[in-house]
């Protein structure tokens, strides 16, 4: 990226799955001139307590965003689907009978 | 996909203001305000008004540097701590307020500034770390109470800014929170110890806390900002002003004599189970406020208790300036390897894990934890 | 309280030691003043690494040198304490740390050497770390289970410690002309220091017949592979020094030594009967 200066480290975003059976969760970032450098130093960073299972370090340039704000598109109709959630039926325990209906045609107890 | 992928650093502002220009500043305003009015959280990428994006960069640049130069006053008593026990521990603590700086420095680049920038800043004197470490550590037992006193306060003063409104400042305090926890308890350890061992011990804790007291209870805080904290009403609505702000953008939450009084209030019996008196004659506790009161630090006191244009003060920027520059060359070398190796590779992620890598070594932490405990 | 004389190492012209134990089975004794030498390399060698902190080229190379320091304060504590308790003295980890004198100290001077130049500093830690993996390596093979377990703990932290080394050395050895250089000044420097970490003495060689203890002598070549391995990766040579120094593990140190334990013993000795 232009803005490194000459003798500046890149920036590398640290993920650390912190115990089997979880993700990688990202944790923050080093500056490393170089991919080892960055896991040797997320390592003494980020790892100084606990019993951590993995490290990744991602250049901090490579990382793609989309966020609400700027890409509306992207998450516009993650709000507007009711139907993919559970509580949008009627729950197993309900029995046959005339039922209340919303609006949008959902189950309302 | 219709919309052009823009390529950015990850978690960092849009510099290009594409987004901002078409919208209606007043509309994103009270978006912005209502997200923090709930307790919401701000994210990088989110709009913020420039006074926020200021004020944060401001103080989360001053905490950072605080916790780099706060590593020399007790780093200057590694090669000299009496026993290994305490050597360890020591060495654990300032290597934590490496990586508290660390993390802090990773917080304020989510706001658009470089961390090179920042320290050269600190490095040029433009920016400040905290005037507590104006102060010299001259004993061993400045070291504990350095832990106890200041870090004590740093505790008090955190544990809000981890339900601060900008997601990555509060991230980072939470990390900082859980492990400054052990720095005032090892720190109240090593004065009990003290305090417990020979008169000539026990005189040496009184002395470091008769010098670290004022510096704790006065700097740790900032500037008086409310009339009952001591400070007259002009001086006051000044102060006030400032932190009103901080408080509605949810970037601080309590007042600077609040915290002060909190951090008063845990110190008093604590020194006094350690059998250590606080050097100010006008602590005592108030049955009706249901506080301790003490002298209260106005403007005068804080003034004084800065210690700017020290030799100390000096010292602090000089001991970093010299230490950045004597590694030059060698960050001069790392970059320079790391362009030529790049020329060769173009490697994005770099993983190790530890269930196979034979030379991983991310080693048993927790039995280091048990060795320094 | 029995002194050091219980241990005293006499030392001849030639620099070999010979150790004369009074209060304990020879055995005990030995193994003591075997792993008082491996616990001082670890002091004094941590000790240096302390120095930097703060000082150093980058923030994450203070944290980077610290967790180094703590994991070698750590070997040292351990190493140190079984000593004391083998010799028979019941001096605790500390006594030895903060009560000896220098002559006491039977640490290699590889150790002791001033570091403030990064590039010795790195050359010491390659040096060292490749050493100390190999041995601490065949210690977790030994008979004795508490030294077992500790060889097969401390070969896993000074792994991390060797990577650490390599990676310098590869970035100055590579990096730019003036790391360059330096780069090999710092191995000409300590390069002559290094032959004292896999001299045999009495000591050793009663130890080594007895089966307690490996030696470090047979894995000089395989550290030469190794060291060299890495010192040509950098496009650099290994030096081929035409003296070798010893003297330190008969409690014969270079001049420097002298601050250095003053600086590390000043406030244990300031403070008599002290408890911390």
């Amino acid at each position: 990226m232009s803005r490194h200066r000459e003798g500046a480290s890149a920036s590398w975003e640290v993920f650390l799955r912190a115990r089997r059976g979880l993700a990688h969760q990202h944790v923050g970032s080093v500056r490393a001139a170089d991919p080892d450098t960055a896991l040797a130093l997320a390592r003494d960073l980020y790892v100084r307590r606990g019993d951590p299972l993995s490290l990744w370090v991602v250049r901090s340039e490579a990382v793609h965003t989309a966020s609400p704000d700027e890409r509306d598109p992207y998450f516009a109709g993650a709000h507007h689907r009711p139907y993919r959630y559970p509580e949008h039926f009627a729950p197993l325990t309900a029995s046959t009978g005339p039922t209340e209906k919303g609006a949008d045609g959902a189950h309302v107890e | 996909m219709s919309a052009p992928t823009t390529v950015v650093s990850a978690d960092r502002p849009v510099v290009s203001a594409d987004a901002g220009a078409t919208a209606d500043r007043d509309e994103l305003l009270a978006h912005f305000d209502a997200i923090v009015a709930e307790g919401g959280m701000i994210e990088p990428r989110d709009w913020m008004p420039d006074g926020y994006r200021r004020m944060l960069i401001r103080q989360i640049a001053q905490h950072a540097h605080s916790e780099i130069i706060g590593m020399q006053p007790e780093g200057a008593w590694l090669t000299r701590a009496p026993s290994l026990h305490r050597k360890s521990v020591l060495i654990a603590k300032v290597q934590d307020e490496a990586g508290h700086g660390l993390y802090l420095y990773s917080a304020a680049e989510t706001l658009g500034v470089d961390r090179a920038d920042l320290l050269d800043a600190l490095h040029r004197g433009q920016q400040r770390a905290s005037a507590t470490f104006n102060h010299p550590a001259l004993t061993w037992a400045d070291t504990g109470t350095i832990a106890w006193l200041t870090d004590g306060a740093a505790v008090i003063n955190q544990a809000p800014l981890c339900r601060t409104s900008y997601g990555p400042y509060a991230r980072a305090m939470r990390r900082v929170c859980q492990e400054e926890a052990f720095h005032v308890r090892q720190g109240y350890d090593l004065m009990r110890a003290l305090c417990e061992g020979t008169p000539a011990q026990k005189a040496m804790a009184q002395d470091a806390v008769d010098r670290w007291w004022l510096p704790a209870v006065a700097l740790m805080f900032g500037p008086p900002d409310t009339e009952a904290g001591g400070t007259d009403a002009r001086t006051a609505a000044l102060g006030a002003a400032v932190s009103r702000r901080a408080m509605a953008w949810g970037i601080k939450r309590h007042t600077n004599d609040e915290l002060r009084q909190r951090f008063v209030d845990q110190c008093v019996p604590q020194a006094e189970r350690l059998g250590l008196t606080l050097p100010d004659p006008a602590i005592r506790w108030n049955e009706e406020r249901g506080h301790y009161d003490f002298t209260p630090v106005g403007w005068d006191t804080y003034r004084e208790a800065l210690g700017d244009d020290t030799h100390w003060a000096r010292q602090r920027t000089a001991h970093r300036r010299a230490a950045h520059e004597d590694g030059a060359w060698v960050r001069e070398a790392a970059a320079a390897y790391a362009a030529r190796e790049n020329e060769n590779e173009n490697e994005n992620v770099v993983e190790v894990a530890a269930e196979n890598a034979a030379e991983n070594a991310v080693v048993d932490a927790r039995q280091r934890e048990e060795e320094v405990s | 309280m029995p002194t050091s004389s219980d241990t005293r190492v006499d030392t001849a012209a030639t620099g070999v030691a010979t150790t004369t134990a009074c209060t304990t089975a020879g055995a005990d004794a030995d193994l003591a003043v075997h792993l008082l030498r491996l616990g001082d390399d670890a002091l004094v060698l941590g000790q240096r690494l302390c120095q930097w902190i703060t000082r150093a080229p980058t923030i994450e190379e203070d944290l980077a040198l610290s967790n180094i320091a703590l994991d070698l304060i750590g070997h040292a504590r351990t190493l140190l304490t079984r000593s004391g308790q083998l010799d028979g003295s019941s001096r605790t980890e500390d006594d030895l740390t903060f009560t000896r004198s220098d002559r006491e100290f039977t640490n290699v001077l590889l150790t002791e050497l001033p570091g403030d130049d990064f590039a010795v500093t790195v050359a010491r830690q390659l040096a060292y770390t490749h050493y100390a993996v190999l041995y601490y390596e065949a210690l977790a093979g030994c008979d004795d289970p508490e030294l077992a377990a500790f060889g097969t703990r401390a070969a896993k932290e000074v792994a991390f410690h060797r990577m650490h080394a390599d990676r310098w050395t590869l970035r100055l050895g590579r990096g730019t002309p003036e790391s360059t250089r330096r780069m090999r000044r710092g191995l000409e420097r300590v390069w002559p220091y290094t032959g004292e970490l896999f001299a045999e003495d009495e000591v050793l060689r009663r130890l080594v017949a007895a089966g307690s203890v490996p030696s470090p002598a047979p894995l000089h070549a395989e550290w030469e592979r190794r060291v060299t391995a890495t010192v040509t990766d950098a496009g650099l040579t290994v030096p081929a020094p035409t003296w070798s120094a010893g003297g330190g593990r008969s409690g014969l140190h270079t001049e420097e030594f002298g601050p250095l334990i003053a600086e590390l013993q000043s406030v244990h000795r300031q403070f008599p009967g002290g408890t911390w």
